[in-house]
């Protein structure tokens, strides 16, 4: 039994975001994070781990210092890495980028006891589509928005988040399943798991390798082939600056209560 | 595989109707009321598409007060309630073959779920969590000068383009991006919840608009996965969207969550039904769940009355509430960035400040 | 320095925990009462952060001491007092053992304490022997199989909560000074053992400190740790790597101090602008930074020196102590400076950095006794 769990680095957002001139992110300068739900996909597979034993592999799409967080991942309890990189298959979007990485995994062999795993979005697109394309991609049954997992033999029960709620969904591996971070708390690196992680393996799948895996159609990966294009990127402008109040606290809310109150809006 | 030699045999906007119980979802009007400007932009019919157990059908013809011309409706009680592999292959097999234009999906958790999927299977491209869409290129070069720094006249656009214009926000809500999928068909997209307006109801329209049935060819084998039970939550959940006042809190009630909350509440009852939002920082670490989090990647808001109390506004943050009709921010640290959102600013402690501003919508209110 | 891949690692994740579980609330709420954070402490055995610096087959993690460095200095960055928690196993309480435990004592006492299962504490210092073993009136007197404790010891980091000590005493009065002297692993729930109530402390709150009594303890032989009547020598050895904790938490202390005045510095207004614009400011936080800097790379330096087993690593750990500690001192007292008024307020966190820089000087030998360690090596 293995399980696969897809993994992204993405740009930290929640610090100070660069842009290039012509409107893409200026990557290089930013701080690169795993993505937070990726964390709790990777974490969902390391406690499977804890109680089987099975293999986990984290597989990740992106240039080849993604490495790096692939070493984590190990570090953290991960028994070794794939990385998917060529330049053919930079620019992808979603649906590019789940064919290669369905060709990837299908490569590598989903077997009948095996799961997928992947984080619900990536925070640098929030798109949710690549899991879910994925597993169309590879036929397998899908559990999106997973909260909660219980795994006996082959059978997983899902608590799928709802926004007014849950559902409890049954499905049998091999399956896809996507992580919410209510799923868990990731755990951290241990100090022997990172002595030993540069020396677990690594693979690297390239263009060359990946070429003719029959679920990879060449014409439509990378930036070119990608189904859909970016028409236009923009800024939005700036709002006009408010008022900023000034006085004691008891002033500022009198002078607000005031104005409030003249445009009838209390 | 590749469909792209065919963009032309394909003709109609589509939306998905999403139903939970029977029940239509008030996004699917934002989506038919959306779909219905598209249409007219395109000259073509709006369709919605309706799937759901037994009788689903008869709240149909509602969705044409809105706009909708016509309802594909499929009944099959393995439609009763979603699951993946019902739905995907219905709607695979009806949009194969009556091949629509464009197809809209709610961007709910499961819409989120059944598009990509569905785009998968069609082989075509789908744009996530529209806030803005377009076919028109006037209407959308109007757009962009009213919500953009680009210089629209320097630009030269293919004013005959009729690709949809799918325009999101990228990377946490600091750019905007529009999409077109210029090669496939249809042209889908997911679109979020609350950001699209709805039209008003049409008695007449509603009355004229046409239902279709089609039946589900589906065989046990096609549905993988089992739905053991739907619960909901008992757990009283923020309508965030439909509130009129949202006192949101952030990271500036750390020093006593429970007081900072207790305040804004306070607020948000003096205002007469506002709810409480929070800013990630504040249900990352659980002191609010994450139904009250508002931004990029909680809810966007268009509240009559915003208060941010101790949100120091990263811009997620304000991806999600800038377009409130009227934003207050208090915050101890007079460069933070929500100042440059707010209407009126005022630095200050929020402990201190949101019990006065209490007291004082309290008086005026008694006054008024 | 440049570090390895490895330790850079290491230092992201030590930081990546300090930051996230080392909250404001918990460590606010132990400055004020005292006590132990029993939640923290499961979280750091969790992860093996008891055991970073002790090999595998005793159950830890077989980190070096620069990884053990890295740690003390990460978690002291965020809170010293955890810092400790994570420190206690690594140095003074499984130094002994790991430099004369035999393997029935390692399996026994060192396995449990790096898995972070057991307390295991250092008791040496009395009320009137401190940096004068010579002045030591703890004795063990052999019984049989047995020997009996007698005697008291005091401001033992951790002996409330410990399950085990070990404990310095007079086998031999014969003999004067530092001979005669004995280690002995003692299990603290035996009869006769008992602890004194915690000390209020003026910094690092939050780790008990006690006396504990010896009454009558009947301790077994195959408790007696290393040498009979030479176990001083040992304590003198296991107290490098202590030093060496101690800096690296100095240099922590120092270094979230330095980080909460840039930060203020740059958003406390006056006359108009930034206090940060102040040259008198400005060239404080200059300075604070270089001497960290200058710390940190002597502190590296030790550990590197004691990983190679080079002659003169326990010169550079005293060095390395005496400098940091007396470096987080002068930077946590500018720290202070640079908030004004507000630093001398609880509400902000140099208060407290200033208060646990304090004891960085004092214990595991003061700044004094280090003094002597490195001029005696010179005048040898």
């Amino acid at each position: 039994m293995r399980i696969y769990v897809c993994v992204k680095q993405v740009p930290d957002t929640s610090g100070k975001v660069a842009v290039n001139e012509n409107g893409t992110l200026d990557r290089a300068s930013m701080a690169t994070i795993i993505n937070p739900d990726d964390m709790s996909a990777m974490e969902a597979a390391l406690r499977i781990k804890d109680e089987t034993g099975c293999q986990v592999t984290a597989v990740t799409m992106g240039p080849p210092p993604a490495e790096g967080m692939l070493r984590e991942l190990i570090a953290m309890g991960a028994d070794d890495g794939v990385l998917i990189s060529g330049r053919e298959f930079g620019g992808s979007d979603t649906f590019a980028t789940s064919q290669i990485v369905a060709g990837a995994l299908s490569h590598l062999g989903v077997g009948e006891e095996d799961i997928i795993f992947c984080g619900r979005q990536a925070i640098d697109g929030d798109t949710a589509q690549v899991g879910p394309q994925i597993a169309e991609k590879l036929n397998l049954p899908q559990v999106t928005y997973a909260a909660a997992i219980e795994k006996d033999g082959k059978v997983l029960k899902v608590r799928r988040l709802l926004e007014d709620g849950y559902m409890t969904v049954e499905v049998q591996t091999p399956c896809l399943i996507t992580c919410v971070k209510e799923l868990n708390e990731p755990r951290y690196m241990t100090v022997k798991g990172i002595l030993e992680c540069y020396k677990k393996p690594v693979a690297v799948l390239d263009f060359e390798a990946l070429k003719d895996e029959p679920l990879i159609d060449l014409d439509t990966i990378g930036l070119k082939g990608s189904p859909t294009n970016i028409f236009r990127s923009f800024t939005p402008p700036q709002k006009g600056a408010g008022q900023m109040l000034a006085g004691s606290p008891q002033e500022m809310v009198n002078e607000l209560a005031g104005q409030l109150a003249a445009k009838h809006v209390i | 595989m590749a469909n792209s030699a065919n963009i032309s045999e394909f003709s109609g906007i589509w939306v998905f109707c999403e139903q939970r119980e029977g029940k239509l979802m008030s996004t699917d009007i934002e989506l038919i009321s959306e779909g219905r400007k598209l249409a007219d932009e395109r000259g073509t019919e709006l369709v919605g598409l309706l799937l759901g157990g037994a009788g689903v059908g008869s709240a149909a013809k509602e969705m044409g007060g809105y706009g909708a011309d016509k309802m594909i409706v499929v009944e099959d009680e393995k439609l009763a309630v979603y699951t993946t592999d019902a739905y995907t292959k219905v709607i695979c097999d009806v949009i194969t073959d009556k091949k629509p234009e464009v197809f809209l999906i709610g961007a709910s958790n499961i819409g989120r779920d059944l598009g990509p999927r569905v785009a998968a299977r069609l082989h075509t491209g789908l744009c996530a969590d529209c806030a803005h869409l377009d076919i028109n290129m006037e209407l959308y070069t109007e757009f962009l000068r009213e919500a953009s720094t680009v210089d629209v006249d320097s630009v030269k656009f293919d004013m005959e383009d009729t690709n949809m214009k799918m325009t999101r926000p990228a990377f946490g809500g600091h750019m905007m991006a529009t999409i077109i999928c210029p090669r496939f068909r249809p042209c889908m997209a997911t679109v979020r919840p609350g950001v699209l307006k709805k039209a008003a109801f049409d008695q007449a329209k509603a009355d004229a608009c046409r239902i279709e049935t089609v039946n589900a060819v589906l065989s046990e084998d096609d549905l993988r996965t089992k739905v053991l039970e739907v619960v909901k939550e008992t757990r009283k959940m923020v309508d965030l969207i439909g509130a009129e006042v949202i006192v949101a809190v952030g990271n500036g009630i750390s020093k006593d969550p429970q007081k900072g909350i207790a305040a804004a509440n306070a607020l948000a009852e003096a205002f007469g039904g506002g709810v409480v939002g929070a800013s990630r920082a504040v249900t990352d670490a659980g002191w609010l769940t994450a139904d009250h989090q508002v931004g990029q990647t909680g809810k966007t808001v268009r509240p009559k009355i915003y208060v941010a109390l101790g949100i120091s506004g990263a811009i997620q943050h304000r991806a999600g509430m800038q377009d409130s009709e009227l934003i207050i921010a208090v915050n101890t640290n007079e460069d933070a960035p929500i100042f440059e959102a707010a209407d009126y600013g005022l630095v200050g402690d929020l402990f201190e400040i949101a019990p006065l501003m209490t007291e004082a919508v309290k008086s005026a209110k008694a006054a008024g | 320095m440049i570090l390895s891949r490895e330790h850079e690692l290491m230092r992201k994740n030590f930081r990546n925990f300090a930051e996230t579980e080392f909250t404001t609330e918990i460590q606010e709420e132990l400055d004020r009462n005292g006590g132990f954070n029993w939640e923290v402490w499961e979280k750091i055995a969790r992860y093996g952060f008891a055991g970073t610096k002790i090999p595998v087959e005793y159950g830890g993690q077989g980190g070096d001491y620069l990884a053990y460095a890295l740690m003390n200095e990460e978690f002291s960055r965020v809170c010293p007092v955890l810092a400790i928690y994570a420190n206690t196993p690594n140095s003074l309480g499984g130094g002994p053992l790991l430099a004369c435990g035999n393997e029935e004592q390692l399996k026994k006492y060192l396995t449990p304490a790096a898995k972070g299962e057991k307390h295991i504490v250092f008791a040496l210092t009395e009320p009137g022997a401190g940096s004068d073993p010579g002045s030591m009136t703890t004795k063990a007197t052999p019984d049989g199989d047995y020997y009996i404790l007698n005697g008291r010891k005091c401001f033992i980091s951790g002996a409330p909560i410990a399950d085990y000590a070990i404990v310095y005493a007079r086998t031999n009065p014969a003999l004067r000074g530092a001979k005669g002297i004995s280690m002995f692993i003692v299990d603290m729930h035996l009869e006769g053992v008992s602890c004194g109530k915690p000390e209020p402390k003026m910094g690092i709150s939050g780790y008990p400190t006690s006396d504990i009594v010896f009454d009558n303890v009947r301790v077994h032989k195959d408790d007696l740790l290393g040498p009979l009547d030479r176990g001083y020598a040992v304590a003198m050895k296991t107290l490098d790597g202590g030093r060496l904790g101690v800096a690296a938490q100095s240099l922590g202390i120092a270094q979230g101090a330095l980080e909460e005045a840039v930060s203020y510095a740059k958003e406390r207004k006056q006359f108009g602008k930034p206090i940060s614009y102040n040259q008198g400011v400005s060239f404080m936080l200059a300075d604070m930074a270089t001497e960290i800097e200058a710390a940190r790379n002597l502190i590296y330096s030790a550990a590197q020196a004691k990983d190679s087993d080079a002659k003169d690593a326990s010169i550079q750990c005293s060095m390395a102590k005496y400098y940091a500690s007396e470096m987080a001192n002068r930077v946590c007292g500018k720290a202070i400076q640079i908030h004004g008024g507000y630093g001398f307020i609880k509400e902000y966190k140099v208060e407290r950095l200033y208060r646990d820089a304090r004891v960085m000087t004092l214990y595991e030998g003061t700044s004094q006794v280090q003094q002597i360690v490195i001029s005696r090596s010179l005048l040898k």
